[in-house]
């Protein structure tokens, strides 16, 4: 779709609060550092800022792509970049590493001051109110009073939302892509799976990288985020040439192709930061603070809404994004809805499809108006 | 163009004039089948009404997002589940009745989840289109745009059937207004008007 270039060279910066940091889970952090990297230029009047938070295994490095690594291109360069549906042209955009993440920001890698070595395991857990604070922190070294507008799918629709809820004031849209009110049970079932495949693991026990552990948690999660009508046109049951038989080698392509994605990720994941991210994705529920009331939890948003579900994604379905928008009409806020049609199931919202981006960039016009 | 949206056009501003004086400031408007949301819009920039509207088709849903309305991706067919009881003043169903085969489950799920129904349609008793039928041919005008084998419309009736309908289920015709080519109708509804508007509501 997109002929244009995009955002091309960036660079990543870092951010160092020095204060002591509250999390809650009654822990602290003794300050910390965020990476994050900015496009586009923040106008006069400082109200073009769009925060884009990440998901599960996201990051900061969103559009574009670096110098020295011309093949490292951000996870969502299709979304982002001059007269992509978030318009650089137009926007001031800012992706952040969460902290607990694994690509610069604090985290079970970084030295714990304290002892003078890597925190690993004894990193504390994060949640995405924890995110927020830290993204906020970020917002006011970075000068933005108010952010125009906070984007995210999944977990990072999750932060974008959060955001309304927490510094109502300083939101004035949130686009809350494949995104859900709080985790089902079911939902966090795979997590569980996924975090014992990491902490079982002999590896992990003993202080090392739980490679086993963490192909299995991406195996695992992998085939979640997929939907079955695109595995079957994908895949089907069809083998690998040459592939043996009556046996336990990989013979089938989706064999073949989940191994891959797990060999791939458990080379650069931190087991550490994995099972942070998905604890968050467990706690995330605004609602529990208002008695399970949704209505309640989202009535002192300011922001407007939109919100958008992917018809194939079973993960994050599209009637948990219609809780999100029931809850905002009944409190009489603004909001638009989206359900796109998409075979990629969740991974929907990272894929270039021309009618998704329509209803992004129509949005988006709105809010720099 | 869609037949709701010709039957708009054709409609003008009357249509609209009668929805609006329906209306207070403040209110709480649901717009079903609310296309480009422009009768939203136009509800919302001149009575300063609070809005949402529900649309299906995927152009449609888009188009009212470049307008700025709130509008909700849905199929009416499945009712209004999503909305709660009494959520708001005033439910709106322009021009697309004739196209629903759930015809008693939507005005019944309209008159729960609003405190008044507001519906309009194409009269097929309308007398060009007798006139028609007399001549051997399917209607075809302003308010009917299409031909008899892409039209979208399902349920073919009468001002003359709807206030039968609306009699035998006990729901009040509060108000009823008719139109032909942009023009009130001040008597033979069923036989001089082209476009019927009613402001239905529950007997309490």
């Amino acid at each position: 779709m997109a002929t244009d270039k995009g955002i091309g060279v960036v660079e990543a910066q870092r951010a160092r609060f020095d204060a002591p940091f509250a999390l809650a889970s009654g822990g602290s952090l003794p300050g910390f550092e965020l990476v994050y990297e900015t496009y586009g230029k923040l106008n006069a009047a400082k109200d073009n800022a769009i925060l884009v938070c990440h998901a599960l295994s996201g990051h900061h490095h969103v559009a574009g792509y670096y110098a020295d690594k011309p093949n490292n291109v951000g996870w969502w360069d299709n979304m982002i970049g001059p007269g992509r549906p978030i318009d650089t042209n137009q926007f001031f955009v800012v992706g952040v590493n969460n902290l607990g993440g694994c690509h610069g920001s604090t985290g079970p890698a970084s030295i714990n001051p304290a002892t003078g070595k890597a925190w690993g395991a004894d990193f504390p857990v994060v949640t995405v109110t924890d995110w927020v604070n830290a993204q906020a922190l970020l917002a006011d070294r970075l000068d933005i009073a108010q952010w125009a507008a906070t984007v995210g799918g999944s977990l990072g629709g999750m932060q974008a939302m959060q955001w309304t809820m927490q510094y109502p004031e300083r939101v004035r849209h949130a686009l809350v892509i494949a995104a859900a009110p709080n985790l089902t049970a079911e939902n966090i079932a795979f997590n569980e799976v996924a975090r014992q495949a990491i902490l079982t693991d002999p590896e992990y026990k003993a202080g090392r990288r739980p490679v086993t552990g963490l192909r299995l948690a991406r195996m695992l999660g992998h085939i979640t985020y997929l939907s079955d009508d695109q595995m079957a046109e994908k895949f089907g049951r069809k083998r690998r040439p040459g592939s043996g038989s009556y046996g336990f080698g990989v013979e089938f392509e989706i064999e073949s192709y989940l191994n891959y994605q797990g060999d791939k990720f458990a080379e650069w994941f931190d087991a550490d930061t994995y099972l942070r991210m998905t604890k968050a994705l467990d706690y995330f529920d605004p609602a529990a603070e208002t008695g399970g009331n949704l209505q309640k939890a989202l009535a002192r948003a300011q922001a407007k809404f939109l919100v958008v579900s992917f018809s194939t994604d079973w993960r994050f379905s599209p009637e948990r994004s219609r809780e999100i928008v029931d809850a905002l009409v009944h409190n009489g806020q603004d909001v638009a809805y989206a359900e796109i049609k998409s075979v990629h199931g969740h991974d929907s919202f990272l894929m270039q499809d021309a009618h998704y981006h329509a209803i992004m960039r129509a949005y988006l016009d709105g809010v720099r108006k | 163009m869609t037949e709701t949206e010709l039957a708009r056009v054709a409609l003008g501003r009357p249509d609209f004039n009668v929805i609006a004086g329906w209306v207070q400031p403040g209110e709480r408007v649901l717009d079903l089948g609310c296309g480009d949301g422009s009768l939203l819009r136009g509800l919302i920039e001149t009575r300063g009404v609070l809005g949402w509207g529900v649309e299906l088709d995927d152009v449609k849903v888009l188009a009212a997002i470049r307008n700025g309305v709130n509008v909700i991706q849905g199929d009416l067919e499945g009712g209004l589940r999503d909305f709660e009881d009494g959520a708001f003043h005033h439910v709106i169903l322009s021009l697309t009745l004739q196209a629903m085969r759930h015809t008693e489950g939507i005005i019944n799920e309209m008159l729960r989840v609003g405190r008044e129904a507001v519906v309009s349609f194409p009269n097929f008793g309308y007398w060009r289109h007798r006139q028609a039928i007399l001549n051997g041919h399917m209607p075809v005008s302003e308010s009917l745009p299409h031909q008899w084998y892409n039209t979208p419309n399902v349920r073919f009736f009468t001002i003359a059937d709807f206030d039968d309908f609306c009699a035998a289920r006990g729901i009040l015709v509060r108000e009823r207004k008719v139109f032909d080519n942009g023009r009130e109708i001040t008597e033979e509804h069923n036989f001089l008007g082209s476009i019927g508007v009613y402001r239905l509501g529950r007997a309490r």
